[in-house]
């Protein structure tokens, strides 16, 4: 006992759990928190959970009255036999020797941000590659996705879905949000009344209504804006909906960067003799891009969640052919299952993007004088 | 280009024999609000009109926002503490729901209570005959729950108003009172115990003055279902609870980089200066995180508000749902009834914008 006391373990727990009256309790009232929903959870989840077999016989029994009734445990089946669908949408399920293009666009996008979170890479050379992919990614996305253009079995945008979906949307989202939040942030920083009114405007209307509000103006309004015979189809009317609420958040963020960048710098570039645009190019934004980059990434996130609201207008994205797929006659009952699948899939890419600034933030951190002062 | 969009939407409407102008509020509306949820505002199939669609809309929003951001606020508090409380467990369980709650969509978990959490939970409720009571007002069986319901007369509400200002006006004399004598001897007041001790007698006599003039609705079982009292929707309890757990974990975020935010000096000062604990939180700790707490805060009961829109998935008559989705599907009215919904969301934002900027400004620190 006495050893016990002494040991590095009981000293660990004393200050960590026990160390006043109010810890104890908070302690106490911890771990009957947890011995209520743990066990339960783990019983339903793994230890009653069914995931052999591939159609839904296996998750349902028969009860004593004789009844076809749902099993004690999750039915991950579901899920197992779903994922195709899931995760890349219905037309390529069905054709499922071309799964490899949207694999592939996601391996690409993977390598992408892998290669520029990495440490080993030329700082000029990270800039140029970053600026090719915001242009060059989009168009081979859309070209291994779509197919007509390298000749390989068309997938319209109405037929692309799931999580391949949900991607498609946000990654278009920010990338074409970029270049125009920009130019919102160097508006209303201009003293042109006229721009600064109107980006004042467009900032502020976006970044005031729900995400729903402008799904809906884009699925009702966007048409009567065309000609009649101009045709929009579904997911084109969501990304531009989209994108105009992506960049009033992206003009927000690069403008809190242009703010931190001390007078000096803009002081400087005018007595070397630089014009507006070539001050701002060469000397202000790669400052001010640096610091919004956290900014940037987090409206990044939130627009990761909120592609999910395309549900509501009736796209097939992955929340959406979830919560189908759990209504459909064979799988009905099984929502638990879907939604926490979904939940995590959400979760994973988030917090990976949460975990990715962070690593950003130090990567980009060029105070090198101060590093260097550091190491010293 | 303008003008081409302009020519469009305007051959577009006139093809379809859709007049613009605000006439149409005047017109009748040919269906019943969902739920036929509306506490406030009268509407009666037949009679009602798109302008009285519009109200209900705004009175739901500002209904299911005023329950969420005290709720949401309270919660966020709650977990931003535990999330720096020296217990280990607190600070692992209450990192996880920060996490989870935070990279997961809001509408995911609002169809998660709906399909997945609650079907079972009410599944288990009893049919009406067996319905659990709580205390005298609080009824609750597999068709809803019953709540008691206050209904005020207009002499009461007067009564209300005046005792809500004179209390009001007591507390800040006797806080003027404790401050000046502070000042001057260096004594201290108990003020926040005082202060709840006036609420408390002021609800107590306000009970007793005007009580011939409001009655309390009971839930009373008639026939087969209870009646009377208050009955708020199952989707109105679901988008509360879901805005409430959603934002509450941006909340808690918040409040514990408030906390940490304030230098460790300060607190190490307080110590040698011999204060408490308690009231190193409140005169050191506390005035310095909340200018650090607040803005992001009230910014996230904006989208607290914003995100009431969802409503639309679970069928909460909403603004966004019974104005800007289905009045607009039956009129057609898509420009003037999308600038309306715009209207309003815009002035909520702008004015919490203007409540933020004012409280920047109020506290900003005076440098030397």
């Amino acid at each position: 006992m006495n050893s016990f006391l002494r040991s590095k373990t009981w000293r660990w727990m004393y200050r960590n759990l026990f160390s006043s009256t109010l810890n104890t309790s908070l302690t106490f009232i911890a771990v009957i928190f947890l011995a209520y929903y743990i066990p339960a959870l783990l019983q339903w989840g793994i230890f009653d959970a069914t995931i052999s077999g591939d159609d839904a016989s296996v998750c349902r029994q028969i009860n004593e009255n004789g009844d076809l009734v749902d099993g004690p445990g999750a039915c991950w089946t579901f899920i197992k036999v779903r994922m195709p669908q899931f995760l890349f949408g219905l037309w390529y399920t069905s054709n499922s020797d071309e799964i490899w293009r949207p694999v592939l666009a996601f391996l690409l996008l993977a390598g992408l941000f892998g290669f520029l979170g990495s440490g080993r890479v030329d700082h000029r050379l990270r800039w140029k590659i970053a600026i090719a992919s915001l242009i060059g990614y989009p168009l081979i996305a859309f070209a291994l996705l779509h197919g007509s253009w390298l000749g390989l079995p068309v997938a319209t945008t109405s037929d692309w879905g799931g999580l391949t979906l949900t991607l498609v949307l946000s990654v278009i989202g920010i990338i074409v949000a970029l270049p125009i939040g920009i130019v919102l942030a160097l508006a209303r920083n201009s003293t042109l009344p006229v721009f600064k009114t109107i980006a004042v405007i467009w900032i502020e209307l976006f970044r005031g209504t729900p995400l729903i509000t402008i799904l809906f103006i884009a699925s009702v309004l966007l048409p009567l804006f065309f000609a009649e015979g101009v045709d929009l189809d579904k997911v084109l009317r969501a990304m531009v909906a989209i994108t105009i609420f992506q960049s009033a958040y992206t003009a927000e963020a690069i403008r809190g960067g242009l703010a931190a960048i001390p007078k000096g710098q803009f002081e400087a570039a005018e007595a070397l003799g630089l014009g507006y645009w070539r001050k701002m190019i060469f000397i202000v934004l790669p400052q001010s891009l640096k610091i919004s980059i956290p900014a940037i990434v987090n409206s990044f996130i939130e627009l990761y969640k909120d592609t999910s609201l395309v549900l509501i207008i009736g796209l097939l994205d992955l929340l959406n052919t979830v919560s189908i797929s759990a209504r459909s006659p064979e799988w009905k009952g099984y929502d638990a299952e879907g939604f926490i699948f979904a939940a995590a899939v959400y979760f994973i890419f988030c917090y990976g993007m949460s975990r990715y600034s962070q690593k950003l933030e130090q990567r980009f951190d060029t105070n090198l004088a101060g590093r260097r002062a550091q190491q010293e | 280009m303008l003008w081409t969009i302009f020519n469009n939407v305007t051959t577009k409407l006139v093809a379809r024999g859709i007049k613009t102008g605000f006439s149409f509020l005047e017109d009748v509306a040919p269906f019943s609000i969902p739920l036929n949820f509306s506490p406030f505002w009268d509407f009666e199939l037949g009679t009602s009109v798109y302008w009285d669609v519009f109200v209900i809309g705004i009175q739901n929003t500002a209904i299911v926002s005023a329950l969420g951001i005290p709720t949401a606020l309270l919660l966020g508090i709650l977990i931003g503490i535990l999330r720096l409380s020296p217990n280990w467990l607190m600070r692992a369980l209450s990192s996880v729901y920060i996490e989870v709650f935070r990279n997961t969509p809001l509408l995911l978990q609002l169809l998660m209570w709906t399909f997945a959490v609650f079907p079972p939970l009410f599944n288990q409720l009893p049919i009406a005959s067996e319905s659990i009571v709580i205390g005298s007002g609080i009824v609750l069986n597999n068709a809803g729950i019953y709540l008691p319901l206050l209904v005020f007369s207009n002499t009461s509400w007067i009564l209300f108003g005046a005792f809500s200002i004179g209390t009001i006006v007591l507390i800040y004399r006797i806080k003027h009172w404790a401050r000046k004598r502070q000042f001057n001897t260096g004594q201290t007041f108990p003020m926040f115990t005082v202060s709840l001790l006036i609420i408390f007698v002021a609800l107590v006599v306000f009970y007793f003055v005007a009580r011939s003039s409001f009655m309390i609705d009971l839930p009373v079982k008639r026939g087969l279902n209870y009646s009377g009292g208050m009955r708020p929707p199952f989707q109105l309890i679901i988008l509360w609870l879901g805005l409430t757990v959603y934002t509450a974990a941006f909340i808690a975020e918040n409040v514990r980089g408030g906390i940490v935010s304030v230098n460790a000096g300060q607190s190490e000062a307080g110590m040698s200066l011999g204060i408490s604990r308690m009231m190193r939180l409140r005169l050191i700790i506390l005035p310095q995180a909340l200018r650090v707490i607040i803005p992001p805060t009230i910014s996230q009961f904006l989208n607290l508000i914003k995100n009431s829109s969802l409503a639309v998935a679970i069928g909460y008559p909403d603004l966004t749902n019974i104005w800007a989705g289905i009045a607009l599907n039956q009129t057609g009215q898509s420009v003037i009834i999308i600038a309306m919904t715009i209207a309003v969301y815009e002035i909520l934002s702008l004015s919490i914008a203007a409540l933020t900027n004012w409280y920047n400004a109020k506290t900003q620190i005076t440098e030397r």
